[in-house]
């Protein structure tokens, strides 16, 4: 059983392979979780881990999956760049602008 | 010609080495004039889409001139009817800078993003273009980064990015900040794009790889944005990212309110499923 299993994964592996720059990312995406659901049938038919824990592997993955969200936005929201410098040095660029700009018959009137 | 080999002291290095840093030498001066050479022969067409930037745009034409002076250059202003005078003050800057340099392009009303760069590109002469917006979020000054990047690495893209080390962001609160790294994640855990600021819109595109990817996008906005990159991304075009600082809105104020956030969720779910 899970000999045909195994197989048709490899067979869903080689569509992707010819029709690589024309698949949609959606059919990628689904291919990868009927992929681990067969994989997931498998360990269900053959036991090698005991059934009570192969039942609870999905939530498992859901639940990881959001915490490796989490932990992203979480890692890149203490690493998000700021640049306070770059406001002043800006408002010297427009005094500078502002000053060639009268000068040259430009209106640089406020807005 | 006569050239000095360098031995090393007391004949350390082979000849075999020495010879190896002169092979070096001569690529490295190759390399050189070949850079030189390529510089004088881009034209880089910066398309600017306006809508009341009666002060921003004459900024912006300034800091352009400052900071690339040996650049072959044009200036294309997409201009939307702009009710304050938007295009007045570009005549102005017409006489001061010279109508070659500044092109006036101007449409009768509001009528989006994409169709504003499409109508840029059609009286685009040169082989590079560039799109920034007209707020002054985008600094002038990174254009030169850009250049040498596509020049170092002969990209077909050059996209700004506010997400690495190097670029930042200025004037945006902590919520604003959540939205915009939790919207990331989530753009990257479903699109795997390849680029760091999909809604990022300072980009270096050559003009042919431009044409080819703005036929076949649809969206409007900045979903817009993120369907070009994503389609260029998928089409295998050679993407680099150059670090960028991002001052949010000097004159002015910048929105993102919920119907912002449902637009951008279903532009994900459009680029998941038709790229």
């Amino acid at each position: 059983m899970s000999m045909a299993i195994s197989r048709l994964v490899y067979c869903k592996f080689e569509v992707i392979n010819l029709f690589e720059d024309k698949m949609k990312h959606i059919v990628k995406i689904m291919t990868f979780l009927v992929a681990i659901t067969a994989v997931w049938i498998s360990l269900l038919q053959t036991a090698m881990i005991p059934r009570s824990h192969t039942w609870l592997l999905p939530l498992y993955f859901i639940v990881s999956l959001g915490c490796y969200g989490l932990l992203m936005v979480g890692v890149g929201l203490m690493q998000f760049p700021t640049c306070p410098q770059e406001a002043v040095l800006l408002q010297q660029d427009v005094i500078e602008a502002k000053q060639f700009l009268k000068h040259n018959g430009v209106d640089v009137g406020s807005d | 010609m006569v050239a000095f080999i360098d031995t090393g002291t007391n004949g350390t290095k082979s000849v075999h080495e020495s010879v190896l840093d002169f092979v070096e030498f001569g690529i490295h001066t190759a390399k050189q004039s070949k850079a030189k050479a390529m510089a004088n022969n881009s034209k880089y067409s910066i398309i600017v889409p306006t809508y009341n930037e009666r002060l921003n745009i004459a900024l912006i034409v300034f800091l352009v001139f400052k900071h690339i002076p040996d650049v072959d250059f044009e200036i294309i202003i997409v201009d939307d009817g702009s009710p304050d005078g938007t295009q007045d003050i570009v005549k102005q800057l017409q006489q001061v800078y010279g109508d070659d340099r500044i092109l006036l392009r101007a449409r009768p009303r509001k009528l989006g993003l994409g169709t504003a760069y499409i109508h840029g590109l059609k009286h685009a002469s040169g082989n590079f273009v560039v799109i920034m917006d007209a707020d002054l979020s985008h600094h002038p000054k990174y254009l030169p980064h850009f250049i040498k990047k596509q020049m170092e690495t002969g990209a077909d893209i050059v996209t700004g990015t506010r997400y690495v080390r190097g670029g930042g962001v200025h004037g945006w609160t902590l919520m604003r900040k959540l939205t915009s790294r939790g919207a990331n994640v989530l753009a990257h855990t479903l699109l795997w794009p390849g680029v760091s600021d999909l809604t990022g819109s300072f980009r270096l595109y050559k003009k042919s790889v431009l044409e080819d990817i703005i036929s076949s996008c649809v969206s409007k906005g900045y979903v817009f944005q993120m369907e070009m990159i994503v389609r260029a991304s998928r089409k295998g075009y050679h993407i680099e990212e150059v670090p960028i600082t991002f001052v949010d809105r000097v004159y002015g104020s910048s929105k993102l309110g919920g119907s912002e956030i449902v637009e951008y969720l279903k532009g994900l779910v459009y680029l998941l499923f038709t790229t």
